[in-house]
């Protein structure tokens, strides 16, 4: 990652440790990923131990230390979604990319991650693809979805 | 500095005000087990196994001796039916991960843990963070840290600050409860793996 | 906009803003809140504007984006103004009807009009509609009238004259103690009182301390905290002002999932609102009472609900709860005295200064005063955010509220308090909701999920979910819940898939008993509770997927097999057209057949069968039956006979 990207980034949190997971969230939401790079920046200029920014970039869900595919697709296991049946869909969603939560395949079109609760109880078991909702999804349903992405 | 007087196992302990259950108990030559303790580091309360309890009568509760602190006229239990049960649970629990440890193994005897109980998943670490904490804390190389969370936490070696620091150091690796041999294994396997992801490149996760 | 200099100022804008709004000119409010938004509301918002345009009705109507009404199952949802007509369900094509009838003609159009089921009846206004009769929404019913991001629609509701209040008529210690008299508990878990939370952080002797509100909405089918930040962020921002003043905070967080983008986009441009107007900064409201606020990110970890654990992430570092043997209202962020409500707590504040503690603890049960918003998801037919005086009945809920389970299921269980509560059974239905009767029933309050189960929920396998949640969400740090997770986790899958054994369901009540004392924070220590409660009411789900190796609600999948019956096959081909696995031996006229070898259970057949149909059938715990022999498979047709 650009190296000037991430100062700007560092500098617009006036480069407080306790933004950095801020600064964080904002380098993975610009990039899709943490490059190393970026981290050992982020450790240098906040003054912050590598080994403490390897644990948060590690412990929560949002960030990703690998390229991630041209489309991610999210399917919600909230509770509600489970009782309705999103383990199948899940099941389904693998078998046809051939990639399991949190891996993404050697094409990268498809990263896969499942969310623990998207909000949209209503329209469960919920399957969302590049920020797309697809509400009531049925096994049967999904391999149609998945070929309108390349 | 005030003295504050407590009952630990029906003996009458004074304490300095600030001390742990833990401390006191062992001024006053009370054995209590603890495994991710250290006296050099910041109480962590990882294990759970220095468990006690206290309070009397109906109002008792458990908490970890190795953060309590002492309270005035506080009564502390440290063995009882309950809290040996909970204690070889935590051995049982860990003995799945660390079967050879010779420290698990003395205190599985003590309380009866059974090794087998639980699959075996060996993975050495058991996650009690001293070499972590000592690296950070003591060192300030922090050349070892976590990562991940929940089952899938580990303890992982940095690469560029490892390769800098750890051959000359290597004072966590008596620390460790398993025996070092994890701690060397990670520590070679990070050296001999991909350093040069760090200049972009993608690098496993 | 210049800031506000005085209480009398604000009267003096909202007079204002009031006397240029006029309550008869027509106004249509369009939900817009996530599940509507995902529903399509966004091409319905750009419907009606071309529409307006087109039927030459622009400047004489207004559209107000509002935030979440609560009725997500009949989403995107329309209520015309000023006469509250309510349309359902709307799509983009049904507007210039809506237009040219209802807003021209003041006629309504019946097709789009809630129908209820029971009487047949359509319903014109949005408060007769069942789903919100019986509610009590004194927290949520603003947001369906006012648009979230604009500061003016809240201040012409009132907004913001409760902090006016306090500021100029009430000390800091009579807030505290008016809070303390409403008896108001937090809604975020564990319902501890908030004026008692206040107090020992007011108490404190350090001088520096913080106020937090707790938007990181983790429980799994729980949306209410999203849908008030989205849709009334200002009323969570005056109460959290209000808590500043009552326990001397000068700055305060607001730390929300950023999972939901939209209620971060809301909140943040309301704090930057708040700060134009003189509701934040210096000398708020020329009072010289001083506080700003400043939005934290939370980057996808569960555990960081937990009041230490979100303090720890806060101050930039992974969320690994701290032991509490001194509380974070005295020593919490950066070791100062902190107090941490969740959203709904903080939205009850500016309601019960306006009105009074009196007028408040009227509402509610003995030990639970107010109202609770709950997210009712699940088997249910109107999923929806639904809020109730404390005391209403589960069944209340559930049937007159929430219209009972769909599909003519029968109801098994709700599912309360997320994964460190529990499943209450059918015979605890008439139980009131308080934060006592829940735990009391083996469940909790939590922060409002409300997870409707039927006949087909396996009880075994919920109990499987949350541990495997959960075995995700811990942090990792302690020994009882990061291992003893992973072996319940195991045990409880096990059983799942057939291989349960004996003293299995002893180990677990086991491992239980020690995390339940022995973990560090709360998420270990409660995480037995949604295994514990089914084992309590379904010990015999439990028992038969162990002992028979069947699921009685035909849900596990190692443990059911699929099978056509021959009687109701039609030979229609759709099943065998669609099984992803080839696995449906089948042809023209030909009875279908599913190989048992070749089946991945996807249940694909079972949901393309046609229901006139219904041939493709499950088993659990017993052979398929023989399948029919060839020469029997052909399917002679009576009427179309060659």
């Amino acid at each position: 990652m650009d190296k000037e990207k991430i100062d700007q980034i560092i500098d617009k949190h006036e480069g407080e440790a306790s933004s950095l997971i801020q600064i964080l969230l904002e380098i993975q939401s610009e990039n899709h990923w943490l490059p190393g790079n970026a981290l050992e920046r982020v450790s240098e200029k906040l003054n912050v131990p590598l080994s403490r920014i390897k644990h948060i970039a590690t412990f929560y869900k949002a960030f990703s230390l690998i390229p991630k595919g041209r489309n991610e697709i999210h399917i919600c296991m909230g509770t509600a979604c489970h009782v309705r049946g999103a383990n199948r869909v899940l099941d389904t969603v693998q078998d046809i990319t051939g990639i399991k939560p949190g891996e993404t395949d050697l094409d990268l079109k498809f990263s896969l991650e499942t969310v623990n609760c998207l909000g949209c109880c209503a329209l469960g078991p919920v399957m969302e693809i590049n920020g797309k909702t697809h509400g009531k999804m049925t096994p049967a349903e999904t391999a149609g979805i998945l070929k309108n992405y390349e | 500095m005030s003295k504050i007087n407590l009952q630990i196992d029906e003996k009458k302990v004074e304490a300095d005000r600030g001390m742990t259950l833990l401390e006191a108990a062992k001024t006053a030559g009370i054995w209590i087990p603890t495994l991710c303790h250290y006296e050099k580091l910041e109480p962590y309360g990882a294990c759970r196994i220095c468990i006690v309890e206290i309070g009397s009568g109906s109002s008792t509760k458990l908490v970890v001796s190795c953060l309590y602190p002492v309270e005035e006229n506080l009564t502390v239990r440290t063995k009882s039916e309950k809290i040996d049960r909970i204690r070889k649970m935590i051995l049982e629990l860990l003995l799945a991960h660390a079967p050879d440890s010779f420290e698990l193994d003395e205190l599985a005897k003590e309380y009866g843990a059974d090794k087998n109980r639980f699959d075996k998943e060996t993975s050495f670490c058991i996650h009690c963070g001293l070499c972590v904490r000592y690296c950070a804390e003591v060192k300030k190389a922090h050349a070892v840290g976590f990562v991940d969370r929940g089952a899938k936490r580990e303890i992982s070696f940095v690469p560029e600050i490892a390769s800098k620091e750890c051959w000359k150091c290597k004072e966590c690796f008596p620390l460790c409860p398993t025996s070092a041999l994890q701690a060397a294994y990670v520590l070679t396997e990070a050296l001999t793996s991909a350093v040069p992801s760090f200049k972009g490149e993608p690098e496993d996760p | 906009m210049s800031r506000i200099n005085s209480p009398s100022e604000l009267e003096e804008l909202r007079k204002s803003i009031l006397s240029e709004r006029d309550p008869d000119k027509p106004c249509i409010t369009l939900c817009t809140g996530s599940a509507c938004h995902a529903s399509g509301s966004e091409g319905v918002a750009d419907a009606i504007e071309e529409e307006i345009n087109k039927q030459g009705l622009s400047g004489k109507v207004d559209i107000r984006k509002t935030g979440c009404h609560g009725f997500c199952e009949r989403g995107p949802i329309i209520v015309n103004h000023p006469d509250e007509t309510t349309y359902l369900q709307i799509e983009p094509d049904d507007i210039p009807e809506i237009v040219s009838m209802t807003i021209k003609e003041k006629k309504v159009v019946d097709r789009l009009l809630y129908t209820d089921p029971s009487t047949n009846e359509n319903i014109i206004h949005e408060s007769e509609i069942p789903f919100y009769k019986y509610q009590e929404r004194l927290v949520f019913g603003s947001n369906g009238s006012i648009d979230p991001k604009s500061i003016e629609d809240y201040l012409a509701i009132g907004g913001y004259s409760a902090l006016s209040k306090v500021l100029s008529q009430m000390t800091d210690l009579e807030v505290l103690e008016e809070i303390k008299k409403s008896n108001l508990r937090g809604r975020g878990g564990g319902g501890f009182p908030a004026g008692r939370k206040w107090e020992g952080s007011r108490n404190a002797p350090e001088k520096v301390k913080y106020v937090i509100v707790n938007a990181d909405e983790g429980d799994p089918g729980a949306y209410m905290d999203r849908a008030l930040l989205e849709g009334n962020p200002h009323l969570i921002l005056e109460g959290l002002i209000i808590g500043a003043y009552a326990i001397g905070a000068r700055e305060g967080y607001i730390y929300v999932r950023q999972e939901y983008p939209l209620a971060v986009e809301n909140i943040t441009l309301a704090i930057k609102k708040a700060q134009e107007f003189g509701f934040l900064g210096e000398s708020i409201l020329g009072t010289g009472f001083d506080f700003i606020v400043k939005v934290h990110q939370g980057a996808g970890a569960f555990v960081c609900g937990e009041s230490s654990a979100l303090m720890t992430a806060l101050e930039g570092r992974a969320g690994e709860p701290r032991p509490k043997y001194i509380r974070s209202n005295i020593k919490g962020l950066w070791n100062k005295p902190s107090v941490l409500n969740n959203v709904e707590t903080w939205a009850n504040v500016p309601l019960i200064i306006n009105r009074g503690a009196q007028w408040f603890s009227e509402i509610g049960t003995e030990g639970s005063k107010g109202t609770k918003i709950f997210s009712l998801v699940g088997k249910i037919t109107n999923t929806g955010l639904v809020e109730v005086p404390m005391g209403m009945t589960l069944r209340d809920i559930i049937y007159k509220i929430g219209g009972g389970i769909p599909d003519g299921k029968k109801f098994k269980a709700v599912q309360t308090g997320g994964p460190s509560g529990g499943c209450i059974p059918e015979e605890q239905l008439d139980l009131q909701v308080g934060f006592d009767e829940l735990t009391k029933a083996g469940s909790m309050m939590g922060s409002g999920g409300m997870i409707v189960m039927d006949e087909d929920t396996c009880m075994v396998d919920v109990a499987r979910y949350f541990i495997e949640f959960l075995t995700d969400e811990s942090c990792g740090k302690c020994v009882p819940c990061r291992e003893g997770m992973r072996q319940m986790l195991k045990i409880l899958t096990n059983i799942t898939k057939g291989m349960g054994q004996e003293g299995d369901i002893e180990l677990l009540e086991e491992l239980s008993e020690v995390l339940g004392v022995a973990s560090l924070c709360a998420l270990g220590r409660t995480a037995p509770n949604p295994f514990l409660s089914t084992l309590k009411y379904f010990r015999d789900e439990y028992e038969a997927h162990i002992n028979e190796k069947k699921c009685p609600a035909l849900s596990c999948k190692e443990l059911i097999s699929y099978y056509i019956d021959p009687e109701k096959c039609n030979a229609c081909m759709i099943c065998f057209k669609k099984c992803p696995s080839y696995a449906i031996d089948g042809g023209k006229n030909r009875i279908h057949v599913i190989d048992q070898e070749k089946c991945t259970k996807c249940e694909t057949c079972f949901e393309v069968c046609p229901s006139r149909f219904g041939a493709v059938k499950k088993v659990s715990g017993e052979p398929v039956p023989p399948s029919v022999p060839e020469e029997k498979r052909t399917i002679i047709r009576k009427s179309k006979k060659k």
